[in-house]
């Protein structure tokens, strides 16, 4: 059996969920307004570190029109997105740990009545002394943020070594040694996060959220609320945009859960935009060092980077963003001895998470400055230089990453062919300049984060005598167009118009479990499932036809919503049809597909982490103009090359790589979420500076370069159709490649982001008065690392796991396990 | 407009005119349009991301001109036209710019999109004929944090001089099949 040349798949067109978008009607979590629906407001502490000593809310449950007021005493029970943090509670239960950590909810007849109770609430605090930054957390073990961790306000150290780094920097002709700070940013979804939660008829807990991660929301409910998971019900509406920032299950989903199940009455809560700002999850602020050895031809010996993480006040996906900071640095470019060492702190912030990239935007960087530091000290062109050393197709990674296909020498070819890099690289007038930086991404993480051996994805097909398809899957839609590639997978098989196909997906009464809308996986994991789900119907279609025709199934062809025979093409029936055959035949109709990723090679501990099915890979290169005087940096162009695999839907492909240069230039030159002590007459707190749309800078439509986008298409065998990811790896490197391009125009060095016009300034002051000319950090602390996990690479006749590690046994619950496995 | 007391807040009860029709509504008087449209209304394609101003995805006309919802008072638009996304179709057609938004990318999330699209409407009908640079600046008050904002240029671009939906869509119509 065949199908045709492809209809759907590869074919620029208008996404399924298009009319709905430009309508307006597309239903977000705030837009739901159920019969006798009540409203929830949280209370938030207003000091960064403290004790509860009080809490008195007679007042706010006498106000009128209040149905009901929590606090921590309601929900004792922690949860937390990853099983070996399960840290946060739905309201603070005897300790604030930053400013916006929420201590009580009401919920009220409407919004104006909760916001007055809120106020009622009478909370009196215990000061405890505020860690500020990691530096602060490493100086002082006490008071502890938590009572967990590797130690004091350390939350988790990893070291790793893949290698004898020492030696491979001793046989190298040189050793570059560099310092880098990323700042922290926050997703700023333009979408507040908002649920619904209600006691459906039957006495079960259904709620509708704005969440990338409903299968994970839905096991911290069970978990949180002490019900079986069976009888709740999680529905991801839409988001309105998440970039990682709706990943983590949150207090308000508790608690209007909660709420809802106490007063059998529907409660809505949409948070302010000052409150997402203290939801964040957002970029880490990572303070790095690379310490890289290479020959005089570019060749790398060996790379050993420190990574320092300000994690804020709780884990959230931390652990696992501490290991991303070191992952993949060596999927882009060979090294052959590789260190990583990274340590997170907990500080009295809004806790730091995953924000597209995740945990690796930080230390690309630092990598991709670094290499265009080397190129010119070895006196070659930055391009030529990566081309030397890119990394080898199908092959393992000396922290045994198992590499597909890799496009990523072509896309240095393309980028520096459309951007003129030749005639432009250190030719331009001094003011302009053009940097280049290169990436990899993951196309879905390997591992879920709690262990098990079930499938990351499955999908349900329904197919009945209406010539219909229903296709059901647990993905969110989140924006990126995921209900499109469902779609346009299902249709590309059976030979039929998108249109004809509805997606139900990310709803856990409904769909059968998708992890969820993180780490690039949904296009390639979802993508496979649908395939495998669609390929099963059509089988039965064909069985089907080919008896009612008597013609082989094999010789049958799917398209045009038609099935028939290659041979006679005008020998057929219509699809509804061949459904109704097949449902006549064999009885009501419907197939399941789900995928599950391949074996990582890595078997040493904190080696799940990285594993994908396949890589993407992008270069960038970027031009700036930058006005010396005064430090302000214009980007007028960008150019693009991203190794997608195969697009599938062409539009939607360009969109991800757009917004993804428009988020990484927010990061290069303003977004950081950054932090300001109010004056000692108020409190002296620690404060986000400005959470508020307004003066957290993000790029409108003035600032907006032009962007050229090429889409490198070598399909992958890992991928459907040969799809790789494209939602995070274009943001990768953007950032870098600014800074490069900085240093191009005014010859100066910002080694940290945002790239602003006043660091910009003080290099080039610095350079006047003799000294470096350079904006950055000096130095990287010293941090007592432990013993690091030794693993020798594949071409040391390793196997994958650590020569020195003490082996536990195996977990061996599948599903419902919550050991405090690190794998995420 | 009547003031009555409800709960111990003032109450309005007047009529608005929103996309052609006259609607009689009775709303809490400190009631931004925002929330009277989402609210009182119906009509929840109009969308918020701050309620102070700062991100546009509330944008609708008023007069004719774009103003954000979330920064003017109900009771301020009694008697005042005032169209919403869901005002854009007409006769079950979709406006030629919700066309090229939708085929074009112009719209990911679909979050600030109505705010975009009625700036963009705005823009077109005052100008009919825009250049890149009057659309970067029209739209320069409405936030995106999906798109990168180019698709949104090229599918305002592609909807100039189209003036009635129904023309043939810039990329495959909605409903071919």
């Amino acid at each position: 059996m065949t199908i045709g040349p492809s209809r759907v798949i590869g074919v620029p067109r208008r996404r399924v969920d298009g009319r709905a978008k430009v309508t307006g009607q597309t239903r977000f979590a705030d837009d739901l307004t159920l019969p006798r629906m009540l409203h929830c407001r949280l209370l938030r502490s207003t000091v960064p570190h403290a004790r509860i000593r009080r809490l008195d809310v007679s007042r706010a449950q006498a106000h009128p029109g209040v149905h009901l007021v929590l606090t921590g005493a309601d929900l004792p029970i922690p949860y937390g997105i990853l099983p070996v943090s399960q840290d946060e509670h739905p309201l603070c239960v005897d300790k604030v740990r930053f400013v916006g950590d929420p201590v009580a909810a009401v919920v009220a007849r409407d919004e104006l009545t909760a916001i007055e109770a809120v106020d009622l609430i009478d909370v009196e605090y215990e000061p405890l002394r505020t860690i500020a930054d990691p530096l602060d957390s490493l100086a002082h073990p006490e008071p502890r943020i938590h009572e967990y961790g590797d130690a004091g306000n350390i939350h988790k150290q990893v070291s790793l070594e893949f290698g004898d780094v020492e030696q491979a920097l001793a046989g190298a002709d040189r050793v570059f040694e560099d310092v880098f700070f990323y700042q922290g940013n926050t997703h700023l979804p333009i979408e507040q996060h908002a649920s619904v939660a209600a006691k459906d008829p039957d006495g079960k807990l259904v709620i509708w959220s704005s969440t990338q991660t409903p299968h994970y929301l839905h096991r911290a409910l069970a978990k949180a609320l002490q019900l079986p998971a069976a009888h709740i019900r999680v529905v991801a509406t839409p988001n309105g945009g998440g970039f990682g920032g709706k990943s983590d299950p949150f207090n308000h989903e508790v608690v209007v859960a909660k709420a809802a199940l106490m007063l059998d009455r529907p409660v809505k809560i949409c948070l302010t935009r000052e409150e997402v700002f203290y939801c964040h999850r957002g970029r880490h602020p990572v303070l790095m060092k690379f310490r890289t050895g290479v020959k005089r031809d570019g060749t790398l010996t060996g790379m050993h980077l420190q990574t320092l993480l300000d994690g804020g006040a709780y884990g959230s996906y931390g652990v696992a963003s501490t290991f991303y900071t070191g992952a993949l640095q060596t999927v882009t470019y060979h090294v052959p001895a590789y260190r990583f060492e990274g340590c997170r702190t907990f500080t009295n912030k809004p806790p730091c998470g995953p924000k597209r990239g995740h945990g690796t935007p930080q230390s690309r960087f630092g990598q991709e400055v670094q290499l265009d530091k080397i190129a010119e000290a070895l006196q070659i062109d930055p391009a030529e230089f990566r081309l030397r050393i890119v990394e080898r197709p199908d092959t393992l990674t000396a922290n045994y990453l198992r590499i597909g296909t890799i496009g990523l020498a072509e896309c240095v070819h393309r980028v520096t062919a459309a951007s003129g890099w030749a005639e432009k690289y250190r030719r331009l007038p001094r003011g302009r300049g053009i940097g280049l930086a290169c990436s990899s991404y993951l196309s879905g993480a390997g591992l879920p984060i709690y262990w098990n051996d079930l499938p990351h994805s499955g999908v349900q097909l329904k197919l009945d005598r209406s010539g219909g398809v229903t296709a059901f899957c647990g993905a969110t839609e989140i924006g990126q167009g995921s209900d499109d590639v469902l779609v346009g997978c299902v249709a590309e098989v059976l030979g039929i118009e998108p249109f004809d196909v509805r997606a139900v997906t990310g709803d856990t009464d409904l769909t059968p479990v998708d992890l969820g809308s993180y780490s690039s996986r949904v296009t390639l994991m979802m993508g496979n499932a649908a395939i495998q789900a669609a390929e099963r119907a059509r089988d039965l279609l064909a069985q089907a036809v080919g008896r009612k025709l008597d013609v082989p199934a094999s010789r049958l062809v799917f398209a045009d919503r038609r099935v028939f025979d290659a041979e006679q093409p005008g020998r057929g029936v219509t699809f509804q049809e061949a459904v109704c055959l097949a449902e006549a035949m064999s009885g009501t109709v419907g197939t399941t597909g789900s995928y599950t990723p391949p074996k990582s090679a890595a078997k040493f501990k904190g080696g799940g982490v990285g594993p994908s099915p396949t890589y993407s890979y992008t270069a960038a290169v970027v031009e700036v103009e930058v006005d010396p005087t005064t430090g302000w940096v214009v980007v007028p162009r960008v150019w693009i090359a991203h190794d997608i695999g195969r697009a599938l839907n062409p539009t939607l492909v360009r969109g991800q790589v757009e917004g993804s240069v428009y988020m990484g230039l927010g990061e290069a030159l303003m977004e950081e979420q950054a932090f300001r002590r109010l004056p000692a007459r108020l409190s002296g707190a620690l404060v986000h500076k400005f959470p508020s749309i307004l003066e957290y800078k993000s790029p409108t439509s003035l600032d907006m370069p032009e962007v050229f986008t090429e889409l490198i298409e070598h399909p992958d065998p890992a991928g459907p159709f040969g799809a790789k990811e494209v939602g995070q790896g274009p943001l990768l490197p953007i950032m870098p490649a600014v800074a490069n391009a900085v240093y191009d125009a005014v010859g100066v060095r910002i080694d940290e982001v945002p790239i602003t016009p006043d660091k910009i300034l003080k290099a080039l002051e610095a350079a006047r008065d003799g000294k470096p000319g350079r904006y950055g950090p000096s130095s990287f602390p010293d941090i007592a690392w432990p013993e690091p996990l030794r693993v020798p690479p594949p071409w040391e006749g390793g196997d994958g796991r650590a020569v020195n590690e003490t082996r536990r046994p195996k977990p061996t619950a599948t599903g419902a396990g919550r050991e405090p496995a690190v794998r995420s | 407009m009547n003031d009555r007391r409800s709960g111990g807040r003032a109450r309005a009860h007047l009529t608005l005119h929103v996309n052609g029709e006259p609607i009689d509504v009775a709303f809490d008087a400190y009631k931004t349009l925002l929330e009277v449209l989402r609210e009182d209304l119906g009509l929840p394609g109009t969308k918020h991301g701050c309620e102070l101003g700062e991100c546009g995805a509330c944008a609708v006309l008023v007069d004719g001109e774009p103003v954000l919802s979330c920064l003017v008072l109900g009771v301020e638009c009694e008697g005042r036209p005032i169209m919403t996304v869901e005002g854009l179709t007409t006769d079950g057609r979709l406006d030629p710019l919700q066309d090229a938004f939708a085929d074009l990318g112009g719209a990911q999330c679909g979050y600030c999109t109505p705010g975009i699209l009625m700036t963009a409407r705005a823009l077109l009908d005052r100008v009919p004929h825009p250049t890149r640079e009057q659309i970067r600046e029209a739209l320069s008050g409405n936030l995106c944090r999906c798109t990168g904002y180019q698709q949104m240029f090229e599918a305002v671009e592609a909807a100039i001089g189209r003036v009635s939906a129904g023309d043939a869509a810039p990329g495959r119509p909605e409903a071919k099949s």
